[in-house]
């Protein structure tokens, strides 16, 4: 099945000398700045940082939905010139057809190749029975739960055997355990994959648990403020989280996102004219309880 | 993906919940439970139908007393004389061919709207430039009512029967428009995106999201439209009509068939309802995930 879904010897992902600034009437803003990162084929990457940082628009850029102002994305050594099926993607917002059945939208990929009815049906069938969804294969997205939707959504970004999956903070509008199953369930699937991940999310946990090298980036205008590899053994499991390795790890990606996330709010409390609230302490204490 | 995983992680609302094989409910439980359900319904169903019968009382009281209190009821036909006239008008062909036409008229003048109309707001709504060079005159010629356009239409078509068609279809076009056009600047951007990273192109985005994602404004564009179709339809008959449901009752009115007049509302109101049960319907058919 997996060599049907993705191939695994392909999806280099390049990003290199890359900025990204927007016009605004007061002038040109820097959203990105001076950013190099790069996915291995068959690597799960994660990109986290504060709020507002640009690794959302770093993704947009990957998937080809926004051209960088200097720079150049490719994959596998083509640049990127626009969206494109071999660059899937998955939004936080599930983005499923509402007037598509689950299988119609898990069939969207394949029908826009043009292959015919009879096979994209089948095909999607297969899908939707690896992700425990061929019950609802006739149900309309308003009918799932969240959790339903995202892997509708994630399986429907993998039917048309992109190079490269690309995730905008996914799990994002999940509750807290559903999130935990889908992080799992997301691992597994790459596990058997073997496809190039890279993966926006603001989840230090989430980020952890799933990756292979974790890209943490400062406050705005983003850049990398550093890489950290996570040598967690495979396949993961959430048992996991609560090793010292796990919470080593946490401990350091924690305090490099709370500089930068002190800046990006520093920055805003000053504007605001309340720089007598000691937010400094206040920062350090609720890391503290976290 | 291991199956093992997904069973653990669905959040299964598929799973059936194992009770016991209970003995069937008798039919009392099973009539008091359909009761208990159907409550809201019936309730609204039965002050519905009292308060129609509580109308068609006052209505007959209020004429057969030939109350006059500001308001005058002396001319004023009753229910009762309403119902013979119709008993009277359903073997006329006559009656029958003004219900025709004006069902035909509408008809006509509706679909040509709804043929131009949607269409066109799916490109403005799509091409920048088709949108600024046709806004400012829709924008225009939208305040006009239709019935403002009668001695224009009968100008500009040969016959009455085409500017009767041709008013019916400007009073439908501009709500058909305007909706259409509002449907499509709602589209979800991230939809648009979607089928894009699914290798979708500029026609399978226009069929396949587009075009789906306005259908709901596209519904009420059409419902609305089809109201202002059959008051612009009426409104031309009575000036300009030698045939047709509005004709039918502005004549009644000269012919002194005060029953008739009532009559003629009635029947506008029954077949304005009608229509807009059909597209309800249509709309029903058409956008299947909307229906709960």
């Amino acid at each position: 099945m997996s060599e049907m879904l993705a191939n695994p010897s392909k999806g280099h992902i390049e990003v290199r000398n890359f900025s990204l600034s927007y016009d605004s009437i007061e002038g040109p803003v820097q959203a990105v700045t001076d950013t190099q990162i790069h996915v291995k084929p068959g690597e799960f990457v994660s990109i986290v940082g504060p709020s507002g940082c640009g690794k959302s628009t770093l993704l947009n850029a990957v998937a080809g939905f926004l051209k960088p102002t200097t720079g150049i994305v490719t994959v596998d050594g083509e640049r990127v010139n626009g969206p494109s099926a071999e660059r899937g993607m998955v939004f936080q917002q599930y983005s499923l057809f509402p007037w598509k059945t689950v299988r119609e939208n898990v069939e969207f990929g394949l029908k826009m190749r043009g292959m015919p009815r009879s096979q994209r049906e089948r095909a999607a069938r297969t899908l939707l029975g690896l992700a425990g969804l061929e019950a609802f294969e006739k149900h309309y997205p308003d009918k799932l739960s969240g959790g339903m939707k995202q892997r509708v959504g994630i399986v429907r970004a993998l039917a048309t055997g992109p190079k490269v999956l690309l995730l905008d903070e996914p799990f994002g509008a999940l509750d807290a355990q559903t999130r935990v199953i889908m992080q799992q369930i997301l691992t597994n699937m790459w596990q058997r994959l073997k496809i190039s991940v890279l993966f926006v999310t603001h989840d230090i946990d989430e980020a952890i648990f799933l990756s292979d090298r974790v890209y943490c980036m400062t406050a705005r205008p983003g850049s990398i403020k550093a890489e950290i590899p996570i040598p967690l053994e495979r396949p993961r499991q959430q048992s996991m989280m609560m090793s010292s390795e796990f919470l080593a790890l946490r401990r350091g990606l924690m305090s490099l996102i709370r500089e930068e996330s002190l800046k990006a709010m520093g920055g805003e409390i000053t504007d605001m004219g309340m720089q007598g609230l000691n937010i400094e302490l206040h920062g350090h204490s609720l890391a503290d309880v976290i | 993906m291991p199956a093992t995983a997904v069973a653990e992680a669905g959040p299964a609302p598929a799973a059936p919940p194992k009770t016991p094989p209970k003995t069937p409910p008798s039919f009392g439980t099973l009539a008091l439970r359909w009761y208990r359900l159907n409550q809201g319904r019936l309730r609204a169903t039965a002050i519905g139908i009292a308060s129609l019968i509580a109308f068609l009382l006052v209505w007959h009281l209020l004429t057969t007393y030939r109350v006059v209190f500001f308001v005058r009821f002396t001319n004023v036909p009753s229910p009762l004389a309403v119902y013979a006239s119709f008993t009277k008008a359903i073997h006329d062909p006559k009656f029958l061919m003004h219900i025709l036409l004006s069902c035909r008229r509408i008809f006509i003048g509706f679909s040509l709207a709804a043929i131009v109309g949607v269409p066109l707001g799916l490109i403005m709504g799509r091409f920048k430039l088709v949108h600024e060079i046709i806004f400012p005159v829709a924008e225009v010629l939208r305040p006009i009512p239709a019935i403002a356009w009668v001695p224009m239409a009968i100008m500009l078509w040969p016959t009455n029967e085409q500017s009767i068609v041709f008013i019916t279809f400007l009073g439908s076009f501009f709500p058909i428009l305007v909706n259409t056009l509002h449907g499509m600047s709602l589209v979800d951007p991230v939809l648009v995106r979607a089928a894009q990273c699914l290798g979708a192109r500029e026609r399978s985005i226009f069929r396949e999201v587009y075009f789906p994602a306005s259908l709901p404004h596209i519904f009420t564009g059409l419902t609305v439209g089809m109201g202002v179709a059959w008051v612009s339809l009426i409104a031309a008959e009575m000036i300009s009509g030698q045939y047709g449901i509005g004709y039918f009752t502005w004549e009644a009115y000269s012919l002194v068939q005060y029953a008739d007049i009532a009559l003629g509302m009635i029947a506008i109101g029954v077949l304005g309802l009608g229509s807009s049960l059909l597209i309800r319907g249509a709309g029903q058919l058409v956008m299947p995930w909307r229906s709960t």
